[in-house]
């Protein structure tokens, strides 16, 4: 177990770890008082240091954040906003979610210094709607600190000012996108904006604004209470610090796992306990199942930004779904694809319209109908798809397809020759017998 | 007058390996058009702004300017030109071109293969780019989105989903141009629509211009909707009838028949907008009641004639009748106006001439005797330019609605509306303007304190504009003026018809000769005789229309020749019908068998617009000609029959066709000598407001009962409703007790109307009601605006 390093789930397995009580005598907030004292160094201070850290965004693209921060004009007189991007909704990523249930704290504190750091007085929790016990947790969180005056007017006798408004997504997933999650936090249709202007220009209510990931924010007092070497001395060379990596499917125990940036998915299987007893591993994503899968000639990628990269996938949000050779890819890959044809916002045609189609392409090859050629009939719309969208959704969609075509062909082939799925979709389930045959 | 924009900096960019120099910030794929390229597009609309969302017009970027290349293609509608950018369209990009055929596919997998049926048909930018851009066999077979078909988002415009590719167009219209967003997206992803709420109707005064911009066939209206195809009309540019503001139009007919009307791209003007009246308001010239042959009355009975008998007759009733006047209403072309104008002075030999077939006065006459005629202070650029503008006697949405885009615009960026009105209507709402709460009547005072109302800011930099209504409100004109005077800022009438403004022009007034001349000028009138190779022309002033109906009922005039009026139109409709009856002959020259038609001597059917060349003068003075759509043999344009009947009369005209009037009035010229002074403005009446009574106001909506209105259900069915309008407490005190909801009985010295009422923020003491939404209008009805009228309540 040494590889891990648990920050942000350290507190986790405590007494009612979600209370103020609980988190406080843990040290909790203390970064917040350090970093709100004059003697820190002030706002760009606390810039400072997260630039130094080389904090990177956790929500998938990894921008540093401290460069992010450092993009809001400071001339511009119109109040600035921060929002935290809680509307975690992409398909096996499950990191943000268990934070803020077992810790809201933790990202409440985050808030508050990041908030100070960028001179904002407001700041937006953006919590993905479904998740109404997570809401509670968090604005219950939220509440506790307002009593104990680490929010509102004049916090901890500081003179700083800041408040923290809960709000609740509702249901789409096209909301994690952050301008489309700026639409919907003003009110209306929650649909991607024309960028520029970005929103550290003309963000929410058209005012500089940081959107960060709750992870990224989460991260941000631990910098503080420990400085940005601390947290640089963790992680790779570009992609420093940790993180929690998110492990989902036939492994042995699926759960959150904080590591360095770098650590490899054998590493991280074997922390697990390892595949599903008898069973091996067929083929994962990195980060979610927008990011292009890897299959186990991958064990040993460093999952950093870079070393994803460098594999053709992307790190993305760190959601290890693992999948053993009892799972069709097809099946699997037809299940996202519709998930992105009903999360597609519509706004642009190739997505709208794309996944619409892509989903009767597959759905015809997972029965087993058609030809060879209707491979690359998906694979041209894949590539009509890819980068001419509005936003990233849809590259996001055609990710699985084009990286399972590269690397399991034969088996949509065999999907044809056998006149339908040759594996057994039972064997796939938790409830499969042991050591059902594949 | 007008600005040009200021060239700020030009950039240099490589399209296609061409060099050219774009102003700074003009988009990517509006400096490809530059070069020649048209680059397939459907979200984007020049005048809309940009959006991004259809994905068609995708271009590849080698070097965004900074010497690196962006590696996804870019939509080239979003896309600002940079200093050194190269961009290859599908002209030269392998990749942009096979990113817009992979856009194009995924628009038509989904698309119904309707076309043979669609009214797009034939017109349709999704039809005509899938031919240019698309590939030509589908690669999809598999379930295409279906939905019901159409729903109806007003009783006019009618949506068809399926053919939908959610561009956007529409709904961004109804949001950025008109301020209607009663359309907007619903549903999500290939379920996305266009949606409206059950209980809010599409009822925008320019809800037709959405049709015209959807690049496929999902928008259609009722009226046109499988009424032809587009390769089977022939298209004649135009201008519209029906307000002074001379929108380009584009009539397509079929077989000398009206099939509908488009909006025309005049940037000066109109730019690409017409309102639904400009649009479908032409089945007028087509009803049953339309005259296509000369009658006499022989034995109280009108009957057929010949026209050279009922050119006869005329003249010979004429001549009969001894003094004769002539009242033309304000819906004639500029070159009709001309040739009444010419008739009474050389063939009748009087001054006794009106175009005001409306509520006027003698002040408003000396207005526009020594204002309006040759004026062109203001245009609509001028309007986007200018720092405040402010409304007098004129609600622009219902009035003007040229003008009222115009303002919507122009008070989006920085100008500021300021209106002196009862209330605060829609449209002001809209145009984000403030209300100057005024009681008819009092609009002089109100306009006196705007020189001095540091709000309003009114300077040289500022508009005034004035609506014909004004001249209903005592020393009004004069004070609006005085305000242009005192502040610098310039000054323009708008009057509600299209040919208003040319039949000053041309002299359609009792003060007033052709080309600005003052009758009261010794040399104006020289001037004019000696054009028309007259001994001499009548010296003094003549009757106004008020005095003219007087003048006829007491017998004093025997004779009239009326062109264009509406009798419910004029100050008191039961008076001037009852003048027609009383006078001795009358000649009425109609497109239809009106009530006046109906009591006349001698009726000659006269051409629509349609059938006919002329030119109407806007507001601001602009000319705006237009040739005949359609060839009738069967209706002469009104110049042409008083040629006729003068002629008979012994004083030929010298004219036949609108040409040969368009000539001798660029022959005869303006006026170059003195403008008339203004006269004193005379004593108001000490006004006597009954105990409880109501000031009435009103103005006409742009859809009401309007004869030119006539034959188009779906249209009228999109008018907006007749209510009363009373301020809160008023409403409180009068039907508090009764629940809602509840009507007003509104009584006035003509009568009694009956409305449902409606709150406003009027002014204490005032009620407004729509001017010819219901019965006979409120001229005949109710009461003439300005006087007072009581009010019941009862329950609805």
């Amino acid at each position: 177990m040494d590889m891990l390093t648990p920050v942000l789930t350290d507190n986790w397995g405590q007494d009612r770890a979600w209370t103020l009580a609980a988190y406080e005598k843990q040290g909790g907030y203390a970064a917040m008082k350090k970093a709100l004292t004059p003697e820190y160094g002030g706002p760009d201070a606390i810039i400072q240091a997260v630039k130094d850290s080389g904090l990177r965004g956790r929500g998938g693209a990894g921008f540093p954040t401290g460069m992010k921060w450092g993009f809001i004009p400071q001339d511009n007189p119109k109040p600035k906003y921060l929002v935290v991007n809680a509307d975690e909704s992409e398909p096996g990523t499950c990191k943000d979610i268990p934070l803020m249930m077992a810790s809201p704290h933790t990202l409440v504190e985050g808030v508050i210094i990041s908030s100070f750091a960028i001179r904002a007085n407001h700041a937006f929790i953006y919590v993905r709607g479904e998740v109404l016990h997570v809401i509670r947790r968090l604005q219950h969180a939220v509440q506790e600190a307002y009593l104990a005056g680490h929010l509102g007017k004049d916090i901890n006798g500081t003179g700083y000012d800041l408040d923290i408004v809960v709000h609740a997504g509702a249901g789409a997933y096209i909301c994690g996108e952050e301008t489309a999650l700026l639409e919907g936090l003003e009110g209306r249709r929650g649909q991607p904006r024309l960028r520029p202007p970005f929103p550290a220009v003309a963000g929410l209510y058209a005012s500089p604004t940081v959107i960060n990931n709750t992870e990224s924010i989460a991260s941000v007092p631990s910098i503080i209470a420990n400085g940005a070497d601390w947290f640089a001395s963790m992680g790779t060379e570009k992609s420093k610090g940790f993180g929690i990596f998110s492990l989902s499917g036939h492994i042995t125990k699926p759960g959150q796992y904080e590591a360095p940036l770098g650590i490899t998915l054998r590493e991280l299987v074997d922390l697990a306990g390892g595949m599903r007893a008898g069973h091996q591993l067929k083929f994962w994503t990195p980060g979610g199942s927008s990011t292009p899968l890897l299959t186990d000639e991958h064990l040993d990628v460093p999952l950093d930004f870079e070393g994803v990269a460098a594999a053709g996938s992307m790190l993305g949000t760190r959601a290890l779904q693992l999948f053993d050779e009892t799972t069709c890819v097809v099946r699997a890959v037809l299940r996202w694809t519709e998930f992105y044809k009903h999360e597609s916002c519509g706004k642009c045609t190739p997505c709208r319209e794309g996944t619409w189609w892509l989903v009767q392409t597959l759905a015809r090859l997972e029965k087993g109908e058609g030809s060879e050629a209707d491979l690359d009939l998906l694979l041209d719309q894949c590539d009509n798809i890819l980068g001419r969208s509005f936003c990233a959704l849809a590259d996001g969609a055609v990710s699985p397809i084009s990286s399972s075509i590269k690397y399991f062909r034969d088996e949509y082939l065999a999907h044809l020759r056998h006149g339908g799925c040759p594996l057994d979709p039972a064997a796939s389930t938790v409830f499969a017998s042991h050591g059902a045959p594949a | 007058m007008t600005t040009t924009p200021e060239k700020t900096g030009l950039v240099n960019v490589t399209i296609d390996g061409i060099q050219i120099s774009v102003p700074k910030d003009t988009l990517v794929i509006r400096a490809a058009e530059q070069i020649g390229v048209q680059v397939p597009r459907f979200c984007d609309h020049p005048l809309l702004a940009p959006v991004g969302a259809c994905r068609q017009c995708l271009v590849d970027i080698p070097d965004a300017g900074n010497g690196k290349p962006i590696p996804k293609p870019q939509a080239s509608c979003t896309l600002p030109v940079a200093e050194g950018m190269v961009v290859q369209t599908q002209v030269t990009s392998p990749v942009a071109d096979k990113a817009q055929q992979g856009i194009m596919e995924f628009l038509l997998i989904n698309h119904p293969l309707d076309c043979p049926v669609c009214d797009k048909g034939g017109e349709c930018p999704l039809q005509n780019q899938a031919m240019s851009n698309g590939r030509g066999e589908t690669r999809f077979d598999g379930v295409k989105r279906t939905f019901p078909k159409p729903i109806a988002l007003s009783p006019q415009v009618l949506l068809d989903r399926e053919r939908c590719i959610v561009c956007q167009r529409c709904t961004r219209f109804t949001d950025e141009i008109a301020g209607d967003p009663f359309i907007a997206l619903i549903e999500r992803g290939a379920q996305q629509q266009i949606g409206v709420a059950d209980d809010a109707p599409f009822l925008s005064y320019f809800s037709g211009n959405t049709i015209q911009i959807c690049p496929v066939g999902a928008l259609t209206s009722a009226e046109y909707r499988f009424r032809s195809r587009p390769f089977d009309l022939v298209s004649t540019p135009s201008v519209a009838e029906h307000d002074s503001c001379g929108a380009a139009i584009r009539v397509d007919h079929r077989r000398g028949k009206v099939m509908r009307r488009l909006a025309g791209n005049d940037a000066e003007v109109n730019e690409e907008w017409i309102s639904d009246k400009d649009r479908f308001a032409f089945h007028y010239a087509r009803q049953p009641d339309r005259l296509s042959h000369p009658m006499v009355r022989e034995d109280g009975e009108l009957r057929p004639a010949s026209w050279s008998e009922a050119f006869a007759v005329a003249a010979r009733g004429l001549r009969a009748a001894g003094s004769s006047a002539v009242l033309t209403g304000g819906r004639v072309t500029a070159e009709d106006a001309y040739a009444y104008s010419k008739f009474a002075r050389v063939a009748l030999g009087t001054n006794d001439i009106d175009f005001r077939a409306r509520p006027h006065s003698a002040e408003e006459a000396d207005f526009l005797t020594s204002f309006v005629p040759l004026s062109n202070e203001v245009e609509y650029a001028d309007l986007e330019t200018a720092s405040v503008v402010v409304l007098a006697g004129l609600e622009p949405e219902d009035e003007a609605a040229s003008i009222f885009l115009r303002l919507r615009k122009a008070s989006k960026a920085k100008t500021r509306i300021v209106a002196v009105a009862p209330f605060t209507t829609r449209g002001l709402q809209k145009m984000n303007g403030r209300l100057i709460p005024t009681v008819p009547g009092e609009e002089a005072d109100a306009l006196r304190a705007l020189a001095d109302d540091g709000e309003t800011a009114l300077d040289a930099g500022g508009v005034i504009l004035v609506g014909e209504r004004l001249a209903q409100s005592h020393g009004a004109l004069t004070a609006a003026l005085e305000l242009a005077r005192t502040t610098g800022a310039r000054l323009a009438w708008v009057p509600r018809r299209a040919g208003d403004r040319g039949a000053v022009e041309t002299g359609c007034l009792p003060t007033l000769l052709p080309g600005g001349r003052p009758v009261a000028d010794a040399g104006a009138r020289v001037d004019a005789a000696t054009a028309w190779g007259t001994g001499s022309l009548p010296d003094t002033a003549g009757r106004d229309g008020n005095a003219i109906i007087a003048a006829l009922a007491k017998g004093q005039l025997g004779g009239l020749v009326i062109g264009g009026v509406d009798p419910r139109d004029t100050s008191d409709p039961a008076a001037t019908l009852a003048a027609i009856d009383f006078a001795q002959f009358v000649v009425s020259l109609e497109l239809r068998l009106t009530e006046v038609a109906a009591r006349a001597d001698v009726v000659f059917p006269v051409a629509p617009v349609t059938d006919k060349a002329g030119t109407f003068i806007t507001w601001e003075g602009r000319p705006r000609p237009f040739e005949a759509v359609l060839a009738n043999p069967a209706s002469l344009p009104d110049l042409r029959i008083l040629a006729g009947i003068a002629e008979e009369l012994g004083s030929p005209l010298g004219f036949r066709t609108p040409h040969d009037v368009r000539a001798e009035m660029e022959s005869m010229g303006p006026w170059d000598g003195a403008r008339a002074p203004l006269g004193p403005v005379k004593e108001k009446k000490a006004g006597r407001t009954k105990a409880r009574a109501f000031v009435l106001s009103s103005w006409k909506h742009l859809l009401d009962l309007g004869s030119m209105q006539d034959g188009d259900a779906h249209l009228a069915a999109t008018a907006r409703a007749a209510v009363a309008r009373v301020n809160p407490a008023a409403y409180d005190a009068l039907f508090g007790m009764l629940g809602e909801p509840a009507t007003a009985t509104l009584t006035g010295d003509r009568g009694s109307v009956t409305l449902p009422v409606e709150v406003g923020d009027l002014p204490d003491g005032v009620v407004w009601v729509p001017a010819n939404s219901a019965g006979r209008g409120v001229l005949a009805d109710l009461a003439s605006p300005g006087s007072s009228v009581t009010i019941k309540g009862a329950r609805r």
